[in-house]
């Protein structure tokens, strides 16, 4: 199954997001939290974010979610540092990309699949 | 580093230099580390100084010791300093400082000196690697717009026949010219572009502690 990661610059944002989309992926979708600095504090951690991915990874690839800012190009220097893993960024919002990712993984489609369901969610207008 | 007292053809960057230009630049942003996060209180979220400050800590944390520097390659070091900086500094400067030296580190490659040829390949790489990782543009109020300008004065002083110390310089002087520059600009990335116009009028934190950077390596290259 395919492995979800959301990296952020608050742990507690990563972890309750993490619950939501670890709902929605009726509890099989690995959902894995990387928020805040390597102290607690806000901001990112690439050490956080890597064992994140390492927990998340069950061999089918790793999806990776980011905020904004720093956790966007600290997913994209995890992809460019990636050795050999299949790990791609979604262009998604982080909740309702998380969700649509989760729910998605949780059926057993491959990551090209999980990763155009979160890119998808963008397009889920609400008014 | 030998043969560049007048500025002319010459000057080389072994390990030891690289490891003093992580030093110089550690000095100068820890120095100026107060000035660069009220600029980024601006505009910006106000923890650039702090977290700089913390990422090159970090970096010279992670530089070889002597003994070691005299038998490995300059690029090693710059790639060491950057992977400290990615780890350490928390905010988004890490992975674009960290990139930046990472990339010039491998531009170096296997030299055990870089000459002044080298060294400008390597602001080149440095310059492509932030963009690529940042997607911003020169005009876009960001480190772009010193780092650009000092790679290119860095060429055209190279192309006039100046060495590694006065093309340092020269780069250095553009990075102080181009930060300076990104006072009128409205931000097109980060926190700041949400401010739309409310963002001109600002010096960029990024530009100016990327023009630190550069400084740096113009105070090293400049010592001998």
């Amino acid at each position: 199954m395919v492995g979800i990661v959301l990296i952020s610059h608050s742990r507690t944002l990563a972890e309750a997001v993490a619950e939501v989309a670890r709902a929605m992926g009726v509890g099989k979708a690995a959902v894995e939290p990387a928020g805040g600095d390597s102290e607690g504090g806000l901001g990112t951690s690439i050490d956080l974010a890597e064992d994140a991915v390492r927990r998340a990874d069950g061999g089918d690839g790793v999806l990776l979610l980011a905020d904004i800012g720093s956790s966007v190009l600290t997913a994209k220097m995890l992809i460019e540092d990636a050795d050999g893993e299949e790990i791609m960024l979604a262009d998604a919002p982080l909740v309702e990309g998380a969700i649509a990712a989760a729910s998605m993984a949780a059926t057993g489609a491959g990551l090209p699949a999980v990763h155009a369901a979160a890119e998808a969610a963008r397009e889920h207008r609400k008014t | 580093m030998e043969g560049d007292a007048e500025g002319q053809a010459g000057g080389r960057l072994d390990a030891r230099d690289a490891a003093a230009w992580i030093r110089r630049a550690a000095e100068l942003v820890s120095a100026e580390a107060e000035r660069l996060t009220r600029l980024d209180a601006a505009i910006g979220d106000g923890d650039h100084g702090h977290n700089l400050h913390r990422g090159f800590t970090a970096a010279v944390a992670a530089l070889p010791g002597e003994a070691e520097l005299a038998e490995i390659r300059p690029g090693k070091v710059l790639i060491a300093a950057g992977r400290a900086i990615v780890s350490k500094t928390g905010g988004a400067s890490g992975p674009l400082y960290g990139t930046a030296l990472r990339r010039a580190g491998k531009a170096l490659g296997d030299a055990s000196e870089a000459d002044a040829a080298a060294v400008g390949a390597a602001l080149k790489a440095m310059v492509e690697g932030v963009q690529e990782l940042g997607q911003a543009n020169e005009g876009d109020k960001t480190m772009i717009d010193a780092l650009a300008p000092a790679a290119a004065a860095y060429a055209t002083a190279l192309d006039g026949g100046a060495g590694l110390a006065a093309a340092a310089r020269a780069a250095a002087d553009a990075a102080d010219a181009g930060a300076a520059a990104t006072v009128p600009m409205q931000a097109r990335k980060g926190r700041a572009s949400y401010l739309g116009p409310r963002s001109t009028g600002h010096l960029d934190p990024g530009a100016s502690s990327t023009a630190l950077v550069l400084r740096a390596l113009a105070d090293v290259t400049g010592r001998e």
